[in-house]
């Protein structure tokens, strides 16, 4: 086995009531359906679907109703059967609004036919993209970037390593741990589609030490393909960061701005390679995810719950929020987001949601007192609290040469800051004014 | 339930066991074995001096909030911390009031001229005691004679305020009596085990880092060693590594006062830099004005001059971005530097 490499930086954040330790050995659990679901259009990178169904439509489970426009889309598919009550704005985890069909179910639970894939591991790159595309698959880590574009590889560009992220690094969430303990066949089966079509030599499956159930597993569950290699990683968050992983298993560093593919590798997670197993040998769309409801919960648990779903169906499914309750995050506590509602719908890039007694992110801010914890804590090595200051001064040319753009907003420095500063706030607020305003000139240009 | 949920933006865990007054509480935890230590050479003047410059520190920062209608930042603790280093950089024959003037020329005229905690560009302390000793070299230059004991009553009699040449000029001195600090000097910088002690628990508690000090007791144990060409012998009286290294205010600098976040760069090149660097102008302080007692704390604050310079040229290039000619070429003027 190559050598694994340390990623510079990194930290070990505490759980507290209902971590990892708790859910990790739940099964997954069916959770029943809800009678209604919203199902937004936009649960990708990228501009929305375009809406194919009407009020009073009826649609089946698996039927598309959301098409793909542009290149970054993927499509979104009924999750339920039943009927189309509505297509109308609603209000997602991260407070936008987005179009949605809202479809009434009819609890019959009736499937559009399956479209099989005569051996898909003889697909054409082009033909495992439009598939792809078509089914819906997204990064199910939760960057829920769109898979068909990923795999989409443009001649001349060589790729020789596949790897499958399945470090699962955030605190709270077992989903991905859930997943590769009782669908690593299936992961494995996805994986060898993708390798087969894009003629990958290695693929190698990363998973933090922490899980070593996991990691058994899967190495039996590949233990018959030479080219597949499984490495338990050192339990550092955030070793599940995709230029993190790439470089402790391959020892490359993709680029500032770059992509993964630039240095020969293709990432996916492990829910992603599931998806792509279900897409091609059972033909059937995304439609449902695992979802780990932990934390402050009477009942901690491993969900398999169809998109759709509202937030409050998982908590009642889980018996309720207990009382000390303060906090509701969407998908994991260091990267995901703090809602206020629960009838907000579980996406493809919903991989928990967490209850929280703390409200450490609520702290008062002190002043900065230069220790250089949130530098050595950066796995990008930036400075975080320099581009914080400018941050505070409008200084958004100074951030960008502090090499702002490559923060992963993986919120180590924030984590690690005795002064309790919202540092990966204030480089995420960099990073989109600096976005809008190179959108800007290059509209200006554009325009000339 | 629904109206009671808090939002802000990710990350929504935050390392608990931190904070800006945790670290203040340790550097005041590793400092008091020292108080201790010169109290007990010292005796009741010590205890009053250290007493009467946390008091006024606190008292300074406090007024200083209260007059510009700021909240007030007296429980970070870094006040006391001031104070108590500050403690540290007098003789025990100073008058209380010399405390107490250099507990506000620290608080106010060091630190919150400047905005406070985390925007002096000088060790407080440290340039305290230089003020301090420019206007009143006479009473800063008095070293008492350590009495151990005194305060419970078993020091030698007839022992009060004698004052003598400090170990930089006098080479009598045991290595014994160098290391528990039964030698005239600054109260809180002749007992070097309790400040190893306490600069260990710091680095152990990864307060500080062990680059500082490291570097900076390295390097000058070196530079000793080649000028005077011994490690350690009882003839060679000051001339040798060894009690060089273990004399003036070298270790309570290395661990205490190069150390301060603030003053001190940020990186870890920047760090090693800052520690070689002390030792360099300790050194070359040393060598030319021999026994001169300031050699330390000028090395230092000339250092935390130059901290916004070495941070510049040893800022962390980001992961996946290549090196520039430009910063190549910088980086070897900060070295230089």
């Amino acid at each position: 086995m190559s050598t694994v490499h340390k990623f510079p930086g990194g930290i070990h954040p505490q759980e507290g009531k209902g971590g990892k330790a708790v859910t990790a050995g739940l099964a997954m659990v069916k959770v029943p359906q809800p009678s209604r679901v919203t199902i937004p259009l936009q649960q990708h990178m990228g501009a929305p679907c375009k809406p194919l169904v009407e009020k009073d439509d009826v649609v089946k489970v698996g039927q598309m109703i959301g098409e793909p426009v542009g290149a970054m889309s993927a499509a979104v598919h009924a999750s339920v059967s039943g009927k189309v009550v509505g297509c109308e704005p609603c209000i997602l985890a991260n407070g936008t609004q987005c179009l949605s069909v809202i479809i009434d179910n009819d609890f019959q639970d009736e499937w559009v036919p399956a479209t099989r894939v005569e051996a898909p591991e003889s697909m054409s790159v082009q033909e495992l993209s439009d598939m792809v595309r078509r089914m819906g698959i997204v990064g199910m880590g939760g960057a829920t970037f769109p898979t068909a574009v990923k795999l989409n590889i443009p001649a001349g560009k060589p790729v020789d390593t596949l790897i499958l992220n399945g470090a699962e690094c955030e605190p709270y969430l077992s989903a991905d741990h859930r997943l590769m303990l009782e669908k690593s066949e299936a992961i494995v089966s996805g994986a060898r589609v993708i390798q087969k079509v894009l003629g990958i030599k290695t693929v190698q499956i990363g998973i933090e030490d922490n899980k070593p159930d996991a990691v058994q597993a899967m190495s039996k569950a590949c233990a018959a393909y030479p080219e597949f290699s499984v490495t338990a990683l050192k339990t550092q968050y955030p070793q599940g960061g995709e230029k993190q992983l790439v470089y402790a298993l391959t020892g490359r560093k993709v680029k500032m701005g770059g992509l993964p593919l630039d240095q020969g590798v293709v990432v996916c997670n492990v829910g992603t390679c599931y998806a792509v197993h279900v897409a091609a040998y059972e033909g059937r769309p995304v439609v449902e995810r695992v979802v780990t409801v932990g934390g402050c919960v009477k009942n901690p648990a491993n969900y398999l719950v169809r998109i759709g779903t509202p937030v409050e169906w998982l908590l009642n499914a889980s018996e309720g929020l207990l009382p000390e309750t303060r906090m509701l995050i969407y998908g994991g506590p260091m990267m995901g987001m703090a809602i206020s509602r629960t009838d907000i719908p579980v996406t493809k890039g919903c991989s928990g949601i967490v209850a929280l007694e703390r409200t450490d992110a609520l702290q008062e801010e002190g002043p900065c007192i230069r220790c250089g914890r949130c530098i050595q804590a950066c796995p990008m090595q930036l400075a975080p609290a320099s581009i914080d200051r400018f941050m505070r001064r409008d200084m958004y040319e100074a951030a960008e040469k502090l090499n702002v753009m490559n923060c992963i907003e993986c919120g180590c420095c924030a984590w690690s800051c005795p002064a309790k500063r919202n540092l990966t706030q204030s480089c995420r607020v960099c990073k989109r004014i600096i976005t809008q305003r190179r959108r800007e000139q290059a509209a200006k240009k554009g325009a000339n | 339930m629904q109206s009671k949920l808090a939002v802000s933006s990710s990350p929504f865990l935050r390392n608990t066991a931190v904070s800006t007054r945790d670290l203040m509480l340790d550097v005041i935890l590793a400092l008091l074995p020292t108080v201790v230590a010169s109290v007990w050479f010292f005796g009741a003047p010590a205890l009053a001096l250290i007493l009467v410059s946390v008091f006024f520190a606190v008292l300074a920062e406090w007024v200083y909030k209260k007059l510009l209608h700021e909240k007030s930042t007296i429980s970070d603790l870094s006040a006391v911390v001031t104070g108590l280093l500050l403690a540290f950089n007098l003789p025990a024959s100073a008058p209380w009031w010399m405390a107490a003037i250099g507990s506000v020329i620290a608080i106010v005229l060091v630190k919150q001229l400047f905005g406070g905690i985390g925007q002096n560009f000088m060790n407080p302390a440290l340039a305290a005691r230089t003020i301090l000793m420019l206007s009143w070299t006479g009473l800063m230059a008095a070293n008492a004679m350590p009495n151990g004991g005194q305060i419970l009553g078993l020091g030698k009699e007839a022992a009060d305020v004698v004052t003598s040449a400090t170990p930089l000029v006098n080479g009598n001195y045991t290595l014994w009596q160098l290391m528990i600090g039964d030698v005239p000097g600054m109260l809180g910088e002749t007992c070097k085990l309790t400040l190893i002690l306490g600069g260990v628990y710091l680095i152990l508690r990864q307060v500080i880092d062990w680059r500082v000090p490291v570097s900076f007791m390295a390097t000058a144990f070196v530079l000793f060693w080649i000028q005077t060409g011994t490690i350690y012998s009882v003839q060679s009286g000051t001339d040798n590594a060894v009690y060089q290294l273990f004399s003036g205010g070298l270790i309570l600098g290395a661990f205490f006062m190069a150390t301060d976040y603030v003053t001190c760069p940020v990186t870890r090149r920047g760090r090693v830099i800052m520690g070689v660097g002390c030792a360099l102008l300790l050194f070359v302080i040393r060598f030319y004005n021999n026994g001169y007692p300031e050699g330390c704390s000028f090395a230092i604050l000339f250092m935390n001059i130059l901290t916004p310079l070495i941070d510049k040229f040893t800022a962390p290039r980001s992961f996946g971005v290549s090196k520039p000619a430009a910063q190549k070429s910088g980086r070897k003027g900060g070295a230089k530097a």
